[in-house]
């Protein structure tokens, strides 16, 4: 018996002001760095910011991966328990909590997707993957994963669905048809090829995104950003179809 | 003083080891016995004596009942996650075990949890560390195999708290191996371990950078190991032995303990030789006996070194790496002693695996490593930082029973999530949250870490609470939850109580329990301490009763002294040390003037006062106490 609901998914939903590099130190009272004091080294109480503003980028889509890493390293080196395992209860706790949000910033920024679909989220976009409504509501109907399927890949849906219902019923009474999966497997090979070029082209909409000047009118980031979410949709869609047909080929 | 003074432990399914940084590089502190490994073997004894590692052993075969090994397969786990455990070990379940409950495993008439068993052999690798530095230690890191879920590192931190340790934390094992190895090298790269210890096996992958140890993915199975091995070796046994004899043994322990002492000395003997004898003394004047070749050996255990493939190629594929991307392959475990498990690994990450380090140490002196980094670090361990990984998902039940995962595994910890959760009736005041560990869609195919209520909800029209619950695994990759209903604004902690753990209130208790052990321990000690030095005090009476002094005293001076050496071996032989001590000391008052006697005249003057055993400065006049005690809290 569940007696609750999920209604929102996991964000960071409180904004402050980015970098209040210039607050004092709790510790030795001299200026310091947003997570840390540049001065005396002590991890600063965490102050609740999204992910971008935690690493102090902008909120762009290109983002240079390497610089990223050597800025979670050097944060780790300041911001991680071991380093404040003598420290007392409080700095310990606040140790945990800075670099536990260090952890899950890095996580989602470096990767592509993660950040792109983070990104929306925090621009008020309620993926429809994301949307757990939808989903729990397919899952109580017992319609497990169900999506909505882009329109222009209908008919190739269904007719891959045919197909597979085809080869599971086969695979039941112990035989396959080798013609079956061979003409399966085409249908996957184009279904990655597919999936390939949606991510090449939602590549092409990152740097659309980031060239948007700070003033951009509501309606120009609204084109973009429908763009990427239905970019996304149909990539997420393609991904599941994929993995159906390696779950009823494979097993 | 550095009463800082922090160990590393390696609390393994077989052997156990206690470490510690020695200047720039890590060591291991050998037992009483001179010996590095503390078999993880626990007895007790006729007397209810705790008896731990090596001499334990004999009970093993002697007296099966009260004995157990590899405990760590128990741990953090319920009656029905073990089953097949329990067809395969020779655990002996508490009679009146209830289904939830923690486990208790019977040692003669006594029961104890997993985690008291565990907390004994902690106890022990604490005393040797004490005995060493002469001093208490207090504080350590322990690890744990990588694999290991919420309740098993739990019930791990428990053991550690009833053995009178601070458990500053709980490192993987592939890890730490890791840090001990990656201190010599200093070098960035890809390092893949590959760890398969009694019972335990865990494949991690590291970046390693500028002595960052960045973990990129773990796998395992906390359910894998050389016992695996022995036990199939006993079973072919056991239908051997009821083919060619037709003798059931399998019911007979004691037979069965000398069936498993045999498989494991052949095991291990065929890792250096091509074949072994099997030689076996059986009831009813019957013998046992057969010649393994390693080939046979090897052709038996496939199937159970296979079983580590799917965890490899799973890590590889986490980390999104080919084998070929792998620059070192460190090989952990007694396990990998077997040559051809070195042989699958070496096909596997198409590498020859690094094998300087003794596989059987590696994992202690890797906790040594991370002990130092956490009391402050020093020059070999400037710059090291480990950065390790939570190894399954942690998920939610939603409805559907289906898991929702909110944390997904080798996400870098200390990792957190935040959920939003509410009401769904008016006026509702709890609201019920399922926490669970796995991989598999389903709730039931997970682990159930926890089911815990958000309680005293402020009365509110339904959907209108927003309860915002926190769950974060913090750097031991031990989950913590907290809740706070938004609009009133109003916290709640809660702690998550483990499916199969023990409650605080049962680890405050337990640590009370174990006082009286260390109590009783350290009134054992006092004991043999004063029997000593009373074995001292009568030695020297003897030499003083040879000597012309002796003529020198009165006949009531020597009746005297008769009676209290009379009434020294009678308190020796009783286990009241206060009493021995005092009879000693009464006994040295009633010889002052004999060893006033004894001493040269030239010197007696300046010797004035001096009692028997002072005045004896033949041998054993020595009573040095090098044993710290140091248990006594």
């Amino acid at each position: 018996m569940d007696l609750f609901m999920t209604i929102e998914s996991n964000t960071t939903s409180s904004l402050a002001n980015p970098a209040e590099a210039t607050a004092s130190c709790w510790s030795c009272g001299t200026m310091r760095a947003v997570h840390f004091c540049s001065s005396c080294g002590k991890v600063q109480p965490p102050r609740p910011v999204d992910y971008f503003t935690f690493f102090g980028l902008p909120r762009k889509l290109n983002l240079d991966s390497a610089q990223l890493e050597r800025e979670f390293y050097e944060l780790s080196r300041k911001l991680h328990p071991d380093l404040s395992a003598r420290a007392d209860k409080r700095e310990q706790e606040w140790s945990l909590e800075q670099s536990s949000l260090l952890n899950d910033a890095y996580r989602t920024l470096k990767d592509a997707i993660k950040r792109t679909e983070y990104l929306l989220r925090l621009e008020g976009v309620e993926l429809e993957e994301q949307s757990k409504a939808a989903t729990e509501k397919a899952r109580a109907t017992g319609e497990i994963k169900k999506q909505v399927v882009p329109p222009d890949l209908l008919e190739e849906v269904f007719e891959l669905n045919m197909q597979l219902e085809e080869l599971r019923a086969q695979k039941k009474l112990g035989e396959d048809d080798p013609a079956l999966i061979e003409e399966i497997g085409k249908q996957k090979l184009e279904l990655e090829m597919k999936y390939e070029s949606l991510s090449e082209e939602l590549k092409k909409y990152w740097s659309e995104w980031d060239r948007l000047p700070d003033d951009a009118t509501e309606e120009s980031r609204r084109k973009v950003r429908d763009k990427m979410v239905d970019l996304l949709n149909r990539r997420s869609y393609i991904r599941n179809l994929v993995r159906d047909i390696n779950e009823v080929v494979v097993n | 003083m550095t009463t800082d003074r922090i160990v590393g432990i390696d609390l393994g399914t077989t052997n156990s080891l206690v470490a510690f940084m020695q200047g720039e590089s890590p060591v291991v502190i050998p037992g009483e016995d001179g010996l590095n490994l503390v078999p993880s073997v626990v007895a007790l004894d006729e007397r209810d004596q705790i008896i731990v590692g090596n001499a334990a052993r004999k009970y093993l075969i002697e007296t099966p009942e009260r004995a157990v090994y590899s405990i760590k397969r128990l741990m953090g786990r319920g009656l029905e996650d073990i089953q097949e455990e329990l067809q395969l070990f020779p655990f002996r379940l508490a009679q009146d075990l209830q289904a939830g409950e923690v486990l208790r495993i019977t040692l003669g008439e006594k029961t104890f949890t997993p985690p008291e068993i565990s907390a004994f052999i902690l106890r022990q690798l604490k005393r040797n560390a004490e005995r060493f530095f002469n001093a208490p230690v207090t504080k350590a890191v322990i690890t744990v195999p990588a694999y290991f879920n919420d309740a098993q590192r739990q019930a791990t931190k428990d053991a550690g708290r009833i053995a009178g340790l601070e458990v500053l934390r709980l490192v993987n094992e592939p890890t730490a191996a890791a840090l001990a190895y990656g201190l010599d090298k200093k070098q960035n790269g890809i390092v893949a371990v590959y760890d398969l210890g009694g019972g335990t096996f865990d494949v991690s992958i590291l970046k390693l950078h500028d002595g960052i140890f960045e973990v990129m993915a773990t796998n395992g199975d906390t359910h894998l190991g050389g016992d695996d091995i022995d036990n199939l070796l006993i079973k072919i046994a056991i239908d051997d032995v009821l083919g060619d004899a037709n003798l059931d043994v399998s019911r007979n322990s004691e037979v069965v303990a000398t069936i498993r002492k045999a498989v494991i000395d052949a095991k291990i003997a065929l890792s250096s030789q091509s074949a072994t004898e099997l030689d076996i003394e059986l009831p009813q004047g019957k013998r046992y006996q057969r010649e393994i070749t390693r080939e046979q050996f090897e052709l038996l255990i496939q199937p159970i070194i296979d079983r580590t493939v799917g965890p490899c190629k799973q890590a590889l594929k986490d980390a999104s790496l080919k084998p070929q991307q792998i620059d070192e392959l460190v090989l952990v475990g007694g396990s990998t002693r077997i040559p051809k498990v070195r042989a699958l690994v070496a096909e596997l990450f198409q590498r020859k695996p690094h094998t300087d380090l003794n596989p059987d140490e590696v994992v202690a002196l890797g906790a040594a490593v991370q002990a130092n980094i956490l009391g402050g670090g020093s020059e070999a361990t400037e710059n090291m930082l480990l950065l390790d990984v939570t190894p399954l998902s942690l998920g939610i039940e939603v409805a559907g029973g289906v898991t929702d995962k909110i944390i997904l595994r080798n996400s870098t910890i200390p990792a957190s999530a935040t959920q939003y959760y509410t009401t769904q009736i008016d006026g509702q005041a709890n609201v019920a949250i399922h926490v669970l560990q796995g991989e598999r869609e389903m709730a039931k195919d997970c682990r159930s870490l926890a089911r815990f209520d958000l309680k005293g909800i402020p009365p509110m029209t339904a959907g209108m609470a927003r309860i915002e619950v926190k769950f974060l695994i913090d750097a031991n990759g031990i989950l913590h939850v907290s809740a706070r209903e938004q609009r009133s604004g109003k916290e709640s902690e809660i702690e998550v109580q483990p499916s199969y753990g023990l409650t605080d209130d049962q680890v405050e208790s337990m640590i009370l329990d174990s006082f009286d052990f260390a109590e009783e321990d350290f009134r054992q000690r006092q004991v043999i301490e004063a029997r000593n030095e009373a074995e001292t005090i009568l030695a020297a009476l003897e030499k003083g009763k040879k000597s012309p002094a002796w003529g020198q005293l009165t006949s009531d001076e020597k009746k005297k002294i008769a009676k209290l050496e009379k009434a020294l071996i009678r308190a020796k032989g009783e286990d009241d040390h206060s009493a021995i001590r005092k009879a000693i000391d009464v006994l040295n008052q009633g010889t002052m003037r004999l060893a006033e006697l004894m001493m040269d005249t030239a010197v007696s003057t300046a010797l004035k006062g001096k009692t028997m055993d002072e005045a004896d400065m033949g041998e054993g006049s020595e009573t040095g106490h090098p044993v710290a005690r140091a248990d006594f809290e």
